[in-house]
């Protein structure tokens, strides 16, 4: 008996230290465990970086590419054509779900890509059958031809040159899937299995998912780089930041993320908590919809750029968490041209160029305010108040509307407003993804242009940065784009957010993600 | 009798045909869809958009979305969430045990601390205690549930370090879902009656969070009708008689003073879902409100429509219960 109960205690003192998980408080429930068919921050969370890889990564905490899944890749000097090397020996996940009987090669490449691509894969029409990221990306036209030349080599052939490609490869939806597990579901007539009962070949394995829960992941004991720190990990959705501090305080949470602005000094100062912060690739900008008077006049655009004090903004609104902006692109992506001055807080200035301008006597107008809290914006309203009071100052009346956030978006999409509020979020890290899809003239019909500018100049640039491989005279294009995105000034660029997470002191190894995800192959306790 | 109570029956259809017409239009007009959501600031070109809308079936005429949808619904499909894929019924099946757990133990602490306060009261009439504990009923009532929630999670959680601040069960323990009822399918488990514990202590705040505008109702509802009562000819009588004081209050006045309370508990269903929601959003509880609420911000159509329909269709057929066995009971209500 005695032995017994010494038992027991021993057991209940010693298994807790092994079973340990690493929790991290998540802010809501994943969708679906699949990040082609998902748009989401928290359904990639939940996917992309534990359970799946691509053939190419980013860096960890970095925006430049590395080999993942593939080992090396090729392109023809047309940059038409990409061959890539896959890396051997990389094991899919065992599960209680399936068992791989084969190694990863190119026929999954081939499953994961076709999926998306052809409308008779055996699973492109399985859960609705659409893959927004693959078709806003423009994969579908611009993938001609995907061969596979032999199990470890496959070719990629684009209908036309597109330097921002390799990094689109690296993007969440480019993820690979088993094609022997697509098999097996076919054979057992679960095809819908594909995307809630993941198989990837990760740093951590899906155990099990509870509704609006939790989520488990065991570490990957056969992980190609090694197995992760941490042998658990657990998501524990906590849909209300100031409750995820709490829970971080109660020692229920490891890692959070997001904490509410409100609680950043409290955490500041607590000695058990320590608080990372990153730049977020992102940026928050005032959009003048140049196809409708006024705003067609280069002077009110420039009288409105040095009307705006966009350090009160940052002060009043994002508690000095956040970067006054001068271009349409954050400083931490390469090809940020920080030659450019931007425009100063200046009410003399504003006030000549509107003299300047065709209605020196100043005009009434409307600005659409963000309705929505965004991570580039945390209240839209309140910044617009404060635009409205600046802008009183050079004569601009300017009266606040605002609808609900879908609304807003097909408004918008539209052309109706005159000034707009809104924001961006980068995707891959490369400069394309804001200059093209925000400013490019093929991006005013899609809607993502809101400013409705289309300038042959700028537009010429961005093809031709978006067409050619070389990086530096990618850079040098970018660079000249930006100058003539300021001469113009089709917006006002406001400010770049920081990216908050807290966590618990005996946590190491955790780096912010400037794209905004949250890894954990690196993290461990103290 | 009988034809009563198909009549009651009959009644039920009409009221849920026209719940389903009021979810499937009003969700519809209110202004973005789905697919703009999906893509956010991103835009699409209009080619990729109408695809996008197609691929949904949203590209139909309004009528004929709903007539389709009908057609299903009778065949027992109420269709799949736009955004993760799978089946309304399913979705709902796996999430109502839970916000019904939350939902019976609410009750259960308004019951239990509800009646006895609420006959104090009226026993001690226009005393101190009463018009404590009134005000403070008036007080517990006007509460908004996510500010109470949160000083609760403040004082028991944060504070003292009695309970934990969110969540259905720790993360430590990995119970199987049999009855869906955690406080059950824990001690059922193999990980014994720790998991109890924990899943007991997770659910104490939210159930006082969300038990505490039905104990405000509770305590007043038996404080007026134990005074009604207490008025009555047959308590003046009993007292008279020389009956013991405890007699009186709980064989005689308490029996008959329960009939309206009784009647209060079975409305409070729906209370009980409209709670739910503020409930389960600051608790982190995974239940249906949670559920409702994510599903209309990212305008899920099949789920809001098939959610709304599921509990309108409990609420009316609750009801209609009720009457049926009012009718069985009091045979002046069958004229």
């Amino acid at each position: 008996m005695k032995y017994l109960v010494i038992f027991i205690l021993l057991s209940l003192t010693v298994l807790p230290a092994f079973s340990k998980p690493f929790i991290y408080c998540s802010e809501g429930s994943p969708s679906a465990f699949n990040p082609q068919i998902t748009t989401d921050g928290t359904s990639n969370n939940a996917a992309a970086h534990t359970i799946y890889e691509r053939l190419i990564e980013f860096k960890y905490g970095e925006t430049k590419l590395e080999p993942g899944l593939a080992e090396s890749w090729k392109v023809t000097p047309d940059g038409l054509t990409y061959t890539f090397k896959l890396r051997k020996g990389v094991k899919f996940h065992k599960t209680n779900f399936f068992t791989p009987t084969r190694e990863f090669n190119a026929d999954d490449v081939l499953f994961s890509f076709n999926r998306q691509r052809l409308k008779k894969h055996p699973f492109h029409l399985v859960n609705g059958g659409h893959y927004e990221y693959f078709s806003a990306m423009e994969m579908q036209t611009l993938i001609k031809e995907l061969k596979k030349i032999d199990s470890y080599t496959i070719q990629i052939s684009l209908s036309r040159p597109e330097a921002p490609f390799l990094a689109n490869m690296a993007m969440s939806f480019m993820s690979i899937l088993s094609k022997e597990y697509g098999d097996q579901l076919i054979q057992q007539n679960k095809k819908e299995n594909i995307d809630h009962y993941p198989v990837g070949t990760g740093p951590f394995i899906f155990k099990k998912y509870k509704k609006d829960t939790l989520i488990r992941y065991y570490a990957n004991e056969d992980y190609y780089k090694g197995k992760p720190n941490i042998d658990k990990l657990v998501f524990s959705i906590t849909t209300d930041p100031s409750v995820r501090y709490q829970k971080l305080k109660t020692g229920e949470c490891d890692l959070i993320i997001e904490p509410s602005p409100a609680d950043l000094s409290d955490i500041r100062k607590n000695q058990h908590i320590s608080l990372q912060e990153g730049p977020g690739m992102n940026i928050a900008y005032l959009a003048m919809n140049v196809k409708k008077k006024p705003f067609d006049d280069l002077n009110v655009r420039k009288a409105i750029n040095h009307a705006l004090n966009r350090n009160s903004y940052i002060n009043a609104i994002y508690m000095g968490n956040a970067t006054v902006a001068k271009n349409p692109i954050p400083p931490s992506l390469w090809s940020y041209n920080n030659n450019i001055p931007g425009y100063d807080y200046n009410i003399a200035k504003a006030k000549k160029f509107i003299k300047r301008s065709k209605y020196p006597n100043g005009f009434e107008t409307e600005l659409w305010t963000l309705p929505v809290t965004r991570p580039y914006n945390p209240n839209g309203k309140k910044m617009g108040e404060m635009m409205q009071a600046d802008l009183a100052k050079i004569g601009i009346k300017v009266k606040l509307v605002s609808y609900d956030w879908p609304t807003y978006l097909s408004k918008s999409r539209q052309g109706e407003h005159q000034l707009i509020q809104l924001g961006w979020t980068g995707d891959n890290g490369d400069p394309d993804n804001f200059l093209y899809v925000l400013l490019g003239c093929s991006s005013v019909d899609a809607g993502s242009n809101v400013s409705k500018w289309c300038n042959n100049k700028f537009n010429k640039k961005i093809v031709a940065a978006k067409t050619t491989t070389n990086i530096n005279k990618r850079t040098k294009l970018y660079k000249e784009a930006q100058n003539i995105f300021y001469q113009r000034a089709p917006w006002v660029p406001i400010a770049h957010s920081t990216i908050f997470r807290a966590m618990k002191n005996n946590v190491k190894g955790y780096k912010i993600d400037p794209l905004g995800g949250d890894i954990f192959t690196h993290v461990s306790f103290e | 009798m009988i034809f009563l109570v198909l009549k009651k029956i009959l009644n039920i259809i009409p009221t849920i045909i026209g719940v389903s017409i009021l979810s499937f239009m009003l969700i519809r007009f209110v202004p973005g869809d789905p697919v703009m959501l999906m893509l956010g600031e991103r835009g699409a070109n209009p080619k990729v958009y109408k695809e996008m809308q197609k691929s949904l079936g949203l590209d139909q005429p309004i009528t004929t979305q709903y007539f389709q949808y009908i057609k299903n619904v009778i065949q027992g499909d109420l269709g799949k969430s736009i955004i993760t894929r799978r089946k309304v019924t399913h979705e709902f099946g796996e999430r109502f045990p839970a916000t019904l757990e939350l939902g019976m133990m609410a009750m259960i602490f308004a019951i239990i601390f509800g009646i006895p306060l609420g006959i104090i009261a009226a026993i001690k009439r226009n005393s101190f205690f009463d018009y404590f504990l009134m005000g403070g009923s008036l007080v517990g009532y006007s509460m908004p549930i996510f500010w109470w929630g949160l000083i609760l999670i403040l004082f028991f959680s944060v504070q003292l370090g009695l309970t934990p601040v969110a969540g259905r069960i720790s993360v430590m323990f990995d119970v199987e879902p049999i009855s869906g009822f955690l406080l059950i399918d824990s001690l059922l488990s193999d990980e014994g009656i720790e998991a109890f514990y924990s899943s007991l202590k997770h659910i104490i705040l939210p159930s006082i969070a969300m038990g505490t505008i039905p104990l405000a109702v509770i305590a007043r509802m038996t404080r007026s009708s134990m005074l009604e009562v207490l008025g009555e000819d047959y308590i003046r009588t009993a007292k008279a008689k020389g009956l013991s004081y405890k007699k009186i209050i709980f064989i005689h006045a308490l029996r008959n003073a329960m009939i309206p309370i009784i009647t209060i508990l079975g409305l409070m269903f729906g209370s009980i879902i409209t709670g739910a929601i503020l409930t389960e959003t600051i608790f982190s509880w995974p239940g249906i409100g949670k559920w409702m609420v994510a599903s209309i911000n990212a305008r899920d159509y099949p789920v809001i429509q098939g959610g709304v329909l599921i509990i309108a269709s409990m609420i009316v057929i609750i009801n209609a219960l009720v009457d049926v066995i009012y009718l069985w009971t009091n045979p002046r209500m069958r004229q």
